[in-house]
Formats: C-alpha cells, structure tokens, sequence
C-alpha cells in the first residue's frame, strides 16, 4: 500500500508531455476563437447596450430639464398675462372712475346752475314782488293816506302829523 | 469523477477490492475511456494512441490493440503492440524494451475530455455570441442571460476591479487582458463540471493541466509588465543593504505566485475526487448496504460541495491571475496609493 501510495502520487504529481502538448494546442485554439468568436462580440454588444442604456438615461435627465425649463416659461407666460389683465382691468377701473367722476361732477355742476338760477328766478321773483308790494302799499297808502286825508284833514297840523306818522310806520324795509 | 466503482473488482473473489489502485484509475489519465464495467464486460471507449518515435516517426493505432485477443479471464494480461504496452501499475503507455525512447502525444481520457470541454465552451459561446448579434438591442435570452452576469462579474469585479490604468492609445487596460481571464474562468469551471459526471475526466485536477494554465498566467502578467513592476522587483523600496536579500525574494516570488495557482487547483479538484472515490469506496471494502445507506447521502452532499469547489476554484484561479497581472500594469501613482 505505502509503495503504491507512493507510485500514485509520483504519477499524479509529473506533468505529462502528451497532455500538457495538448492542453497548449486546445488553449490556445479556443482562446483565439473565443476571444473573435465569442468574447468580442459579447462584451461590445454589452457595452453596446451600457452605452445606450446611459445615453437613454442622459437624454431622460434633459427632457426632465426641458420639462422644468419649459414649465418655468409657461409659469412665467402666465403670470405676464395675470399681470396684464390685472393691469388692463385697472386701467378699466381708472377710466370707468373718472368718467363717474366726470358725469358727478358735470351733474353736481348743472345742479349748482340750476340752484343758483332758481335763486336768482326766487330773488328776481322776491324783488319783482316786493316791488309790488311797494307799489301796492304805496297806492294802498295813497289811498289810506286820500280817505284819512279826507276825513280828518281839516287842519293842517292835524294833517302833517298824520303824514309823517304814517310814512314811519310804513317803513317797510 | 463519481463513477460507479467497478463491480467487477469487487466481484472477482480471487482479486480483493484495493481501494488505492481503484482511486488511482481514477484519479490519473488513461489511454481509453472507461465508463463501468458490467460483469465481467468493460463498456470502454478505445482512444488513439500517438507516438513519436525518433528516427522512426510518428506511430498511430488505437489503444483496443492492447486489449487485441479480447477479453480472457485474466482480463489484466500484458498485451503488447509493435513492442509497447499499458504498465497497470500506472496505467503508463511503456516500451517492452525500457531504452527505446518515444514521446506519448495519444488522445488519452484527459486530451479526449479537453477537447469534449472545448468544443462546449465554443459551441455554447458561439451561440451565445450570435445572439447578441440576432437580438442586438434586445433584452436577453436563454442562455444568453445564463451567462451574461457571470461574463459582467467577471469584467467588472474581476478584471476592471483589478487591472488598472490605461494603454498608450488610451484604451483601458482590462480589455487586453479580458479574453484571457474569461476563457481562463470557463475553461476551468466547464472542466471542473465534465469531471464531477460519473465517467467523467479529472482535467482540471492533472498538473499538467494546471501547469500550463499557470504558466499562460505568468506570461499573461509579463506580456504588458511595466518598468514599475520591474523596479519594484530589482529596486526594492528598502534600504540598499537588505537588497541581496530582497532581489532574490522578489525574483522568487515572480514564480511562487503562479506554482500556487498550479497547486490550488490541481489540489482542490483531485482532493475533491479523492474524497468521492474513498467513500464510495468504502461501501466495497465493507461490502454492507448500511454503509451504502450512511456513505451514498454523504457522498450526494459532497457532490453538491464539489459544484461550488468547481466555480469557486475557477473564481479564484481567474481573481488571483487578474491580480497578478494588474499588479504588473500597475502605473506609479496607484502604487502610491497603496503605501508602497
């Protein structure tokens, strides 16, 4: 047993020429062939797909900031167009205040006309009638004055004393 | 490797069971194929045999000559063929006269498995690699995307993750080195897997298997080896005194690197077998079923290990060597880095 435990591991242990010949001719056979046949193709087709996998990704990220970038003009078209209606219904507001201030004005301005017309038609009426009044009292007086006159203007003292007590009295203004 | 252990050993009454001879039939290369013996017929596969004689030239004949008259009672007869013969202390191919000189280049059980794993790996990597041209820009598929993890593991935690730096047109150095590593890896585990099948050959676990398989790994890490690797070998960053010590050190450790990649798989894998065939073996020596029963689970589970020993030991032959050689590539500032 110790004597062919020996042979055995002499024998396992001494490369032999004729494999060792063989393994070099396969090995490098299939070295060559997988590496044109095989290892090329498939590591380029990986990284291939790698490639396309990272420029998919890449083009994702743009279109992502494209997106935003594009959001961002629209948020901002949008508030420009906020700020012009805003603006334009201002502008509206103004012109609708001042033409009512306008119309206020022009009416407060004819009612004061009409006001100060009808004042001056009242005063020219208050006038007109006191005038009237005038010219009644003193026909009235004259009349008063022709009837008193007659009855008790038998003397003269009598009469002056009449005239001027009644002139005072009708004093009217 | 886990063949059934010939009955016919065991059957032959005059001739015990010897667990060694069967381990070492085993174990060691062949000039024919063995799968079982059944009764007293061998289901064998003649494989040819090749000679180079010198001064008489190539010799060519298949290895049933040795076995011409058929099979007689004593089965294990010397046959000898134009003055050659199998030695069964050996199982060596010798010349019945021992100063005949000639050089045995057969197809033994080994080259013929060698060539079986070769044809495989082009085949399945062949097609592997038509359809990545078929189904380009596509998903993948079948084996396809069996393989296709493994070949990226291997790019980019193997080569990529150990071989630095950039060549003078600016490409990545792990590309040159990457069909390398990855027939290295295939071939390794491919071979490991063929020798696990009952009948199989023990490939991987054959020194001169593993000793070309180092020897292409140092040639690998030399081919593109740069003036720091060299001066890290010849000017050790040590005090000058200590460099009749170191020089050697370092020229020595050029080879222990790839001797222990020979050892590592070579031991492994015939380690694994050896394991398989003594406790299969065990049943014969008892020659009881209840040892079948304890014995034959075992050896289903050792089995299942051997599966994992197979990628695991291609996995590190293919780490170790992409190491190695991105140790030689290396530029100076990684080195820096590194404390060196």
């Amino acid at each position: 047993m110790h004597a062919l435990t020996a042979v055995f591991a002499a024998d396992i242990l001494s490369p032999e020429l004729g494999l060792l010949f063989w393994q070099f001719v396969v090995f490098i056979l299939i070295l060559w062939l997988l590496s044109k046949f095989a290892w090329k193709p498939i590591t380029g087709a990986l990284k291939e797909r790698e490639d396309s996998i990272e420029n998919a990704l890449k083009s994702a990220e743009q279109a992502k900031l494209e997106m935003t970038r594009l959001k961002a003009d629209n948020e901002k078209l949008l508030e420009e167009a906020r700020a012009e209606r805003d603006a334009m219904l201002r502008q509206a507001r103004q012109t609708a205040d001042g033409l009512i201030e306008e119309a206020k004005n022009k009416a407060a301005a004819e009612g004061n006309r009409a006001v100060e017309a009808a004042r001056q038609a009242i005063q020219q009426e208050r006038q007109a009638a006191i005038q009237d009044i005038r010219q009644q009292v003193a026909s009235l007086s004259l009349e008063i004055a022709e009837k008193v006159l007659r009855g008790q203007l038998k003397d003269e003292a009598a009469q002056r004393t009449l005239v001027n007590r009644m002139v005072e009295d009708s004093n009217l203004n | 490797m886990a063949q059934t252990p010939e009955e016919g050993h065991a059957a032959q009454a005059d001739k015990p069971f010897n667990i060694g001879e069967m381990i070492t039939h085993h174990v060691a290369d062949s000039h024919e194929w063995h799968f079982a013996t059944i009764g007293h017929t061998h289901v064998t596969l003649p494989l040819p045999v090749i000679l180079y004689i010198p001064g008489e030239g190539l010799e060519v004949f298949s290895s049933s000559r040795f076995h011409a008259e058929g099979h007689h009672e004593s089965g294990h007869e010397k046959h000898t063929y134009k003055g050659f013969y199998i030695d069964e202390a050996d199982g060596k191919l010798k010349a019945t006269d021992p100063s005949r000189k000639f050089y045995d280049f057969s197809i033994t059980k080994n080259v013929a498995s060698l060539f079986l794993s070769a044809i495989l790996l082009v085949v399945v990597f062949g097609s592997i690699a038509s359809a990545y041209k078929k189904r380009s820009g596509q998903a993948p598929k079948g084996l396809q995307s069996l393989f296709e993890p493994i070949v990226v593991f291997i790019r980019d935690d193997i080569a990529k993750a150990n071989i630095h730096g950039k060549d003078k047109h600016g490409h990545p150095m792990y590309e040159k080195f990457l069909p390398y590593l990855l027939t290295v890896f295939f071939f390794i585990w491919f071979n490991n897997l063929l020798g696990l099948l009952p009948g199989g050959a023990n490939v991987t676990g054959n020194i001169a298997v593993t000793l070309f398989l180092a020897v292409a790994t140092l040639i690998a890490t030399h081919i593109r080896s740069n003036r720091y690797y060299w001066g890290h070998i010849f000017a050790p960053p040590v005090p000058k005194a200590l460099w009749p010590i170191m020089i050697p050190i370092e020229l020595i450790g050029i080879l222990t690197k790839p001797f222990s990649l020979m050892i590592r798989l070579f031991a492994n894998i015939t380690a694994g077998h050896i394991i398989i065939l003594s406790l299969l073996g065990l049943i014969f020596m008892f020659r009881n079923v209840f040892v079948g029963g304890v014995v034959v689970p075992f050896v289903l589970f050792l089995n299942g290990i051997e599966l994992l020993v197979a990628v695991l030991q291609a996995y590190i032959f293919t780490l170790l060597s992409s190491m190695y050689i991105g140790s030689a590539v290396e530029g100076h500032e990684s080195h820096d880095d590194l404390g060196h």
